[in-house]
């Protein structure tokens, strides 16, 4: 009998195509705005819109991370996450209201104080009523798809109503704190300022994210959940209570998204939440389901492109986001960068 | 004769209506490595997962190192010293051969003179330490499940079929690095279906059938009657 061969792996050089293969998604973002640029041709109107749909993007981005998260992480499909961002802008705009003159006054500090206060508050209070929709709602429907949809809408609906009951069937309009009000000018361009501090937000909350899930060891058991929570679980980590504190961090991130989604519309009402529901899902799916990455990718491409196609033929505009998940799943079907789930 | 490490006790698991252990009675010695033998189906692999909590005993007791974790969950009894390896290996594709150990040593920072001891038995762990784990070979992502398990020291190791599937130079490293574990006292209980590793390893053995434990003994005894063999698993040596 010959002796068994001795095992000596070799690394290959990847080849171009392979190295570039993960990037792909990546590059669509400088691909459609350089299409952006050359279907408009005014370079002013290019880089106002181009500037509005980053901020758009970003604001999609912070209100679906958490989502895209909870279903990584837990297999959960919470259509009730769209509560989270009707409670972030209800309390953040009631806190604004309060502070109206500290809003009101010319004094970029006394407005960055105000607009912090408002973000604080609207945060903690949807990663309370995140906390207790996990609790009451969410868990008792753990591993049952169709149960989750039915509950979780359920929920928003309730929370829908409770708005209702406590601030009133209204619209509530909002005026931005003062120095965040008007635009500046750049290149022939005008840059309105709130949009710049949306798009410097979301870029902060992404880093940070990205921080935290790839440099910390929470961000490891975060993201082997997402792939194979059994596991996590057989390597001693608490699963259970680390979903828990990324449900109420993703609810507290819609939150935030909810502050700056009705400070950016200039109003608010009960169901904005779900209506900005079509949008997030459209960002989860096309990201691929529990990628923090993709979704970020894939909110920045809705934001760009809705803005674009509104301008140039603003009939299609309701139907281009439709149209880019279409194009997106025929390219790739688990999502530009999908998760690997053990199953 | 010590306290055995593990102890079954006429364990009942259900999954869904399907009763698959229907009172197992099982023994792990301190420091021996305890073969679970058997053919395909007859609860091997949902006795290790029962131990470790993925399912829960409808009946009977487990007693790990004299408490009873019967009733414990997986994360409780995983730091209460077991270290499980799956059939499926359980391997966070996702995450590079280093974050699947960090991951893996739950307590702290890994132990460098651990690991090296770890990059000895499985070199191409060491090769592709920055690598992403969904990029390994079969046999290297087996490495990566028991090197996982080997990161930190466990009371006892529940090792599920590590050399299934595997080219003959593999299961020889394999082979190598668990009676490596073994010869530093480790306790150990392992599904395996190649009874020729299953010899080279085992100090006891238990055989399986329609969910229960039919034959408890040793395994020199077991390997040595090919009669026994023949009528407990339906093989015999020559067989192999």
């Amino acid at each position: 009998m010959t002796a068994a061969p001795k095992h000596a792996p070799k690394m290959a050089e990847l080849s171009l195509a392979d190295r570039l293969g993960p990037w792909m998604p990546v590059l669509l973002v400088p691909a459609l705005v350089l299409l952006g640029a050359l279907a408009i041709p005014e370079t002013s109107s290019w880089l106002t819109l181009t500037v509005s749909g980053l901020a758009m993007g970003m604001m999609i981005f912070i209100m679906a991370s958490g989502l895209t998260l909870v279903f990584g992480l837990m297999d959960v499909i919470n259509f009730g996450h769209g509560a989270f961002v009707s409670i972030g802008a209800f309390v953040g705009v009631t806190v604004l209201l309060l502070l109206g003159q500290m809003t009101g006054a010319p004094s970029l500090g006394l407005n960055l104080v105000a607009l912090m206060l408002a973000v604080i508050g609207a945060m903690a209070a949807t990663g309370l009523v995140g906390w207790a929709f996990e609790k009451v709602i969410v868990m008792p429907v753990y591993g049952h798809h169709l149960k989750q949809i039915l509950v979780t809408m359920g929920g928003l609906i309730v929370v829908e109503q409770l708005i209702i009951v406590l601030w009133g069937p209204e619209e509530i309009y909002i005026a931005r704190p003062e120095s965040l009000k008007g635009a500046i000018t750049f290149a022939g361009a005008a840059l309105e300022k709130y949009r710049l501090v949306a798009v410097v937000v979301g870029l902060v909350v992404f880093v940070a994210m990205r921080f935290v899930l790839r440099r910390t060891k929470v961000g490891l058991i975060v993201r082997a959940g997402v792939q194979n929570g059994e596991m996590v679980q057989a390597l001693g980590y608490r699963l259970r209570r680390v979903f828990v504190g990324v449900f109420i961090a993703g609810s507290a991130l819609a939150g935030l998204g909810g502050v700056m989604w009705g400070l950016y519309q200039e109003v608010i009402t009960a169901h904005m939440g779900n209506d900005a529901m079509i949008l997030i899902f459209i960002v989860v799916i096309i990201g691929g389901l529990g990628s923090v990455e993709g979704c970020f990718i894939g909110a920045l491409l809705v934001g760009l492109l809705q803005n674009y196609v509104a301008y140039l033929e603003p009939k299609a505009a309701l139907i281009s986001n439709i149209a880019l998940m279409v194009a997106i799943l025929m390219w790739r079907p688990m999502g530009m960068i999908p998760v690997v789930k053990a199953k | 004769m010590s306290d055995p490490i593990l102890r079954l006790e006429g364990v009942y698991t259900n999954i869904a209506q399907y009763h698959i252990l229907q009172g197992v009675d099982l023994e792990v010695p301190r420091g021996q490595v305890t073969m679970l033998l058997g053919r395909n189906g007859v609860g091997k692999t949902t006795t290790l997962r029962t131990v470790i909590g993925h399912w829960r005993a409808r009946q009977g007791r487990i007693l790990f190192d004299g408490e009873d974790i019967t009733a414990l969950p997986t994360p409780a009894i995983a730091r209460s010293g077991v270290g499980f390896v799956p059939e499926d290996m359980g391997i966070f594709s996702d995450l590079t051969v280093e974050e699947n150990m960090v991951l893996a040593a739950a307590s702290g920072p890994i132990d460098s003179a651990r690991l090296e001891w770890i990059f000895t038995a499985f070199p191409p762990l060491k090769t592709f330490w920055k690598s992403e784990a969904g990029n390994l070979s079969g046999g290297q992502k087996q490495m990566l499940s028991i090197a996982r398990a080997m990161v930190e020291e466990r009371k006892l190791y529940l090792i599920d079929e590590p050399t299934k599937g595997l080219a003959p130079a593999i299961v020889s490293t394999m082979a190598r690095a668990l009676k490596e574990l073994k010869a530093q006292g480790a306790s150990i209980l392992l599904v395996e279906q190649n009874f020729a590793v299953a010899r080279a390893l085992g100090d006891t053995a238990n055989v399986m059938d329609d969910g229960r434990v039919i034959w408890s003994g040793a395994m020199a005894e077991l390997s040595g009657d090919a009669g026994l063999q023949e009528r407990l698993m339906g093989l015999s040596l020559e067989a192999h």
